[in-house]
């Protein structure tokens, strides 16, 4: 589903990532945890193109992406897009539009979707994260928790094949994060593939089927949860993790 | 001859500090200067600057008035005054007379004190080559151009003409030549200098004077020892052939200045406030905003246009949005409005309502876009991001998602703009269109007082723009519903 081939990126003169490697396999849940400024969100950024990158190769849900594209491949890019996609840390929800009408908005735009289809297929999605009945709330009515269901339910209303997610949880107050981490689950449950950046433990030993350790722009640990988190390789991971836990 | 006194252009017109009084002939002698109130722009030959040294003013008014302020054993210095504020700047008391080619009109007789005659003119018709009008009769229902406040003014508004008004002695016979309007009636001395002029080979007089009228000298009412005085002088001048050599120089003297002095009571009439001057004033409230809400149409997709271009275009196309708002803001809007009419007069013919609509709107584009540039910049990057993530092009991201919170955004400094838009259509005027503001300062001098004109026309655009500010009002309240500060 993912193949990551030696992925290097410059901020400046700043290698903010380093000829980073990596697969994923349909249906994989991976957690991307690591000290902050280590490259995570800049490494979830380069895979649906939000951020471009000076060398290597990405393959993803059929897509190749190389250095340098630009508006010749802009077509290209807003398919991969399409089957690719992204939850922010701040939801980044459509104010001027309805919980939805934010759901809507992409398939009725990109893919021509009429208007009926698109809020039937809307109020299903809606319904999966719990949201049924506050379809033609603004955003501004709901809480943190809702608002971050609602960007779900409009990621998911693309029909994609992968997800990113950055940081889904750390504008929440702690007790909406639940809510979104169940949604989350749910998804892994139903065979997702997806990529979470996070500071959650319970994400990454819970849901997670990988956890990656991200790291001065490199992955420094890669297995299953139960290998990284009880027993880290690195002084890195080590630290995290017995910070996380306090 | 003489040096330019007081500040040229602009509506107040400068002078003495010691104002009012019935003493003004004792004030004028202590002083040593009598202030003359006259408006550049009516040229030559009049008053204008001299062409072999601009700093002099030289002219048909400046001699008379220098002869006349020798005899009373001052000197004369000359005050700007724009053309259509000369009288209320003397009841006002910025200068002691007005002179200007200043014509004894019956209403002005009953608002201020007239000298004595000093030259007699005749209005001329002038036409384009070829017609066949030989009198204003012949024009009943066509277009004629006159300047405001004049004897001609007068006259064309007693007959069923549409009388088209302008400031300056250049731009009726330019609008004649273009074929907007179809005669000119002015004096003679205008009409043999910019009309039936070898430079114009298109336009020529009729050669009968379609009447006769005078040029005097203007005082305040209570100037009764002042108006003795200057009648006594011009009498000298008329008798030891004084005025006769002034006009000789001027190539000004001709059998008119002997004959019969003529009387023009005939035609001018005071006029009071009555449903008719109602019903003028709405027509023109009717204009105003007509003007404002077409330009105004014209100013907001252009100007987002411009502000998309500005922010997401390529090089040469941000370059461009960017000089087109540099030039349009940076540049007054009355020059573009002369450009376009007059100036451009000759290749695209606009008509006035036209090129008021067109002028307005493209000046206003340039405000707007920036207003707009503004209101697309402070949408939060992550909007746009969110969109392209889910596969949006940039179009599409423009048109729902960002185009729509800039909206909001734009939404209360887009109305100040419409207001002020309002009010500024009132320049729409110089290129001859009759708007809410050209009518009162018309009707104003009608009726000798700016008092109920003024506030009518105040009224007036506070019910066009009250209404407008409140419709925003309401708009931006519903919009905010569904839009509070988001946390980010």
């Amino acid at each position: 589903m993912i193949s990551v081939r030696k992925l290097s990126k410059r901020f400046g003169d700043r290698l903010v990532l380093e000829a980073v490697s990596a697969e994923v396999t349909r249906g994989e849940t991976i957690a991307i945890v690591g000290p902050s400024g280590g490259g995570k969100t800049t490494f979830l950024r380069c895979l649906n193109y939000l951020e471009g990158f000076d060398e290597g190769e990405v393959e993803i849900a059929g897509s190749t992406l190389r250095p340098g594209m630009g508006r010749r491949d802009a077509l290209a890019l807003r398919a991969l897009r399409t089957r690719v996609g992204m939850v922010f840390q701040h939801f980044n929800l459509f104010p001027h539009l309805t919980a939805l009408d934010n759901v809507t908005l992409a398939p009725r735009v990109v893919r021509g979707t009429g208007r009926v289809g698109a809020e039937l297929k809307g109020r299903d999605l809606l319904a999966k994260v719990g949201l049924a009945d506050r379809a033609g709330a603004y955003p501004h009515e709901l809480s943190g928790g809702q608002q971050q269901r609602v960007a779900i339910a409009r990621a998911l209303a693309q029909q994609p094949e992968v997800l990113l997610f950055d940081e889904p949880t750390s504008a929440l107050d702690p007790e909406m994060r639940e809510e979104v981490m169940q949604v989350i689950r749910e998804l892994a449950q139903g065979g997702m593939t997806m990529l979470v950046v996070t500071h959650e433990m319970q994400l990454a030993q819970g849901v997670a089927s990988r956890v990656w350790v991200i790291d001065r722009g490199r992955i420094v640990e890669d297995g299953p949860p139960a290998q990284v988190v009880n027993e880290p390789v690195t002084e890195v991971a080590r630290e995290l993790f017995r910070r996380l836990r306090a | 001859m003489m040096a330019i006194g007081g500040a040229i252009g602009g509506a107040a017109c400068g002078g003495t500090e010691d104002r009012g009084g019935s003493d003004t002939l004792a004030k004028i002698r202590a002083r040593g200067e009598i202030l003359w109130g006259a408006d550049l722009q009516g040229g030559e030959p009049f008053v204008y600057p001299d062409p072999e040294n601009p700093q002099r003013l030289i002219g048909f008014d400046v001699d008379i008035m220098d002869a006349v302020a020798r005899r009373l054993g001052v000197k004369a210095r000359m005050v700007q005054c724009a053309w259509s504020n000369l009288v209320p700047s003397l009841e006002r008391g910025d200068f002691d007379v007005v002179i200007n080619g200043l014509e004894a009109t019956d209403e002005r007789k009953r608002r201020i004190l007239l000298s004595d005659p000093y030259y007699v003119y005749a209005e001329t018709l002038t036409i384009r080559a070829g017609a066949s009008y030989r009198s204003v009769f012949d024009l009943l229902g066509k277009r004629v151009g006159t300047l405001n406040q004049t004897y001609a003014h007068d006259i064309l508004r007693l007959l069923p003409i549409e009388t088209v008004l302008y400031e300056g002695t250049e731009e009726p016979y330019r609008d004649l030549e273009l074929g907007r309007t179809d005669a000119v009636l002015l004096d003679s001395i205008i009409a043999e200098r910019y009309g039936c002029i070898p430079s114009k080979p298109s336009l020529q007089c009729v050669p009968y004077d379609m009447a006769r009228g005078t040029y005097v000298i203007g005082l305040r009412k209570e100037d009764r020892e002042l108006k003795q005085a200057i009648d006594g002088a011009i009498a000298a001048m008329r008798k030891d052939g004084e005025l006769k050599r002034v006009l000789e120089g001027l190539k000004l003297w001709d059998a008119r200045q002997t004959d019969f002095v003529p009387a023009e009571s005939a035609v001018a009439r005071k006029r009071h406030f009555d449903s008719q001057m109602l019903a003028q004033f709405l027509a023109a409230a009717w204009v105003t905003l007509k003007v404002s809400v077409l330009s105004f149409l014209l100013a907001v997709p252009l100007g987002l246009l411009l502000a998309v271009a500005r922010i997401y275009g390529a090089l040469p196309v941000r370059a461009f949005a960017r000089g087109y708002i540099e030039v349009f803001r940076g540049t007054p809007v009355l020059l573009q409005l002369f450009v376009l009419y007059y100036g451009l007069g000759g290749y695209v013919n606009l008509g006035p309502m036209t090129a008021a609509v067109v002028g307005l709107g493209l000046n206003y584009a340039a405000y707007e876009a920036e207003v707009y540039r503004g209101a697309l910049l402070a949408i939060p990057r992550g909007q746009s991001e969110a969109a392209r993530a889910l596969g949006l092009s940039p179009w599409q991201t423009l048109r729902h998602v960002l185009v729509p919170q800039g909206f909001r955004i734009a939404l209360p400094p887009s109305t100040n703009d419409f207001i002020a838009l309002l009010k500024d259509s009132s320049l729409v005027s110089t290129i001859t269109v009759i708007e809410l503001t050209k009518r009162m300062s018309v009707d104003a001098v009608d009726m000798g007082s700016y008092l109920i004109p003024g506030l009518l026309c105040a009224g007036l655009y506070l019910l066009l723009s009250l209404p407008l500010a409140e419709l925003a009002r309401r708009l931006e309240r519903r919009l905010a519903r569904d839009q509070r500060p988001q946390a980010l």
